[in-house]
């Protein structure tokens, strides 16, 4: 069966955004049937290299245990599983930058990487950036002066691909952090200001 | 009834650490198993559901396929190297500059992040057509809609080399191993071979079905650079509708040994004008021993010499035909 029904992925009557609470409320292993139709993915394997479904992420500096199917996508984990919905999903084909997060601190599309690749890693999500206290990431409060937004679904994207670039080039020209973010889309067409506004932040990170 | 095409079907998932297992995976699985490098390719049309694969065997945790290092005079390049790493080597960028420079115009800059130098020479074709599902010749079916059909909308394909297929190579990095004269090892569970460049690409005249000579079982593990063209005359230039993102309308990757203004030796190839990165062996003849400048007009009139166009791709022989001039010149303007 290619198919699946809407209710496959709404059970109990519940809404999306109820279940992916008590998703997250159950600790997010046991769930991932509901969430995806279709054969149950591999069983156990012996063969060198076959991978283990219940798996551990390092997750903005936290471990975090979940079950993850052959197939998943790390938007898919992060997401519905984690309850890390700071990424979003624009396009689901790497072509937009709306899910880009940080890999050992270099950017890519959430979208677009199985999750099991990146096992042993550390990931970083817009989730991460804000301090315990909940003080503002110098490139979040840089954006936040500057209003550099308009409808902001594509900003996640935007700071983390600007994060994962300042730590190449920290003192970066306003044509360099352009091709530095250049892997990133916004409808609103805001770059002229998204771009002032990630200056502002570059130049708050590099004053500490 | 829709069909949902945002989760991928099942498959089952092998990430050997060694090429070793990686190669007793491939033997076990054959045709039943998609070799997985970066995964950009792949996953889209693993999420359209155009290929459904049983089993997968990601590359991408086998370390000994990573990373550039010398061996002797060539610069051996492991086959999961990402094309941002490529594009930053010191030594690929002081030696071998026109790879460096078609890496780094590739896609985006987190495709470059995990896009591999492999995947990106190996990737299949961008033709809408056959990466939509549609039964033509090249997914085994029995017609070429983007060439055979009146209403075929074919701005994007071949001019040259078609034969029943008119798609094309969508690489930026391939034309440029082939200027290079770059040979590739491909490993599978009976051993190792080492191919040519020229002989790694396949047009539709000897298989449709396939844009290189890797068959299941195979895996591409090393892209080594011998010191021929090392720190020749380079000029790679890609034309694309969006500046990022997007895949060649054309692109040239040219190698020229100079002695002065004078070209002793060249190598001119053009990308996405052809299911294979394409040569173009007359104006390496027609250059050899003149003066740059004396030249550039005579050699660049016949770079589109045997071009078929379609319907929407005529353009393409004129992009060909200036791009030539410019990597002559080595000049943007001329």
């Amino acid at each position: 069966m290619d198919t699946f029904t809407v209710e496959n992925i709404r059970p109990g009557g519940m809404t999306r955004r109820q279940f992916i609470k008590s998703v997250i409320a159950a600790g997010a292993v046991s769930s991932s049937g509901l969430l995806f139709s279709g054969p149950a993915g591999a069983g156990p394997k012996t063969s060198p290299g076959a991978v283990e479904r219940l798996i551990t992420l390092a997750v903005n500096g936290q471990q975090r245990r979940v079950d993850v199917m052959p197939q998943e996508t790390l938007a898919q984990t992060l997401r519905g599983k984690l309850g890390l919905t700071g990424l979003k999903i624009g396009c689901d084909r790497g072509e937009c930058g709306a899910c880009t997060v940080l890999v050992d601190d270099v950017p890519m599309y959430a979208c677009s990487i199985l999750t099991h690749s990146v096992r042993g890693k550390n990931i970083l999500t817009i989730e991460g950036l804000a301090r315990p206290d909940g003080g503002l990431h110098p490139l979040q409060q840089g954006v936040l002066d500057e209003q550099g937004f308009q409808c902001g679904y594509c900003a996640p994207g935007f700071l983390m691909a600007t994060l994962g670039y300042l730590k190449t080039n920290p003192d970066p020209t306003r044509q360099e952090l352009a091709h530095g973010v250049s892997g990133n889309i916004c409808r609103c067409q805001d770059y002229d200001k998204i771009l002032t506004a990630l200056m502002r932040g570059a130049e708050y990170m590099r004053k500490g | 009834m829709a069909i949902i095409r945002d989760g991928m079907a099942p498959f089952d998932l092998y990430q050997p650490t060694s090429i070793e297992d990686a190669l007793s995976l491939a033997n076990r699985l054959g045709a039943d198993a998609w070799v997985l490098a970066g995964g950009l390719d792949s996953l889209e049309r693993f999420k359209d559901r155009i290929k459904r694969p049983k089993a997968v065997i990601d590359l991408g945790n086998i370390d000994e396929l990573r990373g550039v290092r010398r061996e002797g005079e060539d610069l051996v390049i492991g086959s999961m190297t990402t094309l941002t790493e490529v594009s930053l080597h010191p030594e690929i960028r002081a030696r071998f500059a026109l790879l460096a420079e078609a890496a780094g115009e590739v896609a985006s800059p987190q495709i470059r992040n995990q896009g591999t130098i492999g995947g990106n020479i190996s990737q299949d074709t961008r033709c809408w057509y056959y990466r939509g599902g549609w039964d033509c010749y090249r997914a085994g079916g029995g017609t070429c809609y983007a060439g055979e059909s009146l209403e075929g909308q074919n701005r994007e394909h071949a001019i040259f080399g078609a034969e029943g297929c008119v798609a094309v190579t969508p690489s930026d990095t391939a034309p440029a191993l082939v200027a290079l004269e770059a040979r590739l090892v491909i490993r599978n569970a009976g051993g190792r071979r080492e191919v040519a460049v020229d002989d790694y690409f396949v047009g539709p005249g000897s298989d449709i079905t396939r844009l290189n000579v890797l068959k299941a079982g195979d895996l591409l593990t090393e892209i080594r650079l011998p010191a021929t063209w090392a720190g020749a005359t380079f000029y790679f230039e890609k034309v694309h509708d969006r500046p990022v993102w997007d895949f060649p309308l054309v692109n040239i990757a040219t190698a020229m040994h100079l002695s002065g203004e004078r070209i002793d030796r060249s190598r001119f190839v053009l990308g996405a004008v052809a299911a294979r990165p394409w040569r173009l062996p007359r104006v390496e003849a027609a250059v050899a021993g003149s003066l740059r400048n004396a030249v550039a007009d005579s050699a660049s009139r016949i770079a589109a010499e045997g071009a078929v166009p379609l319907k929407n791709n005529g353009y393409k022989m004129a992009l060909a035909r200036n791009l030539v001039k410019r990597a002559i010149l080595g000049k943007r303007e001329s």
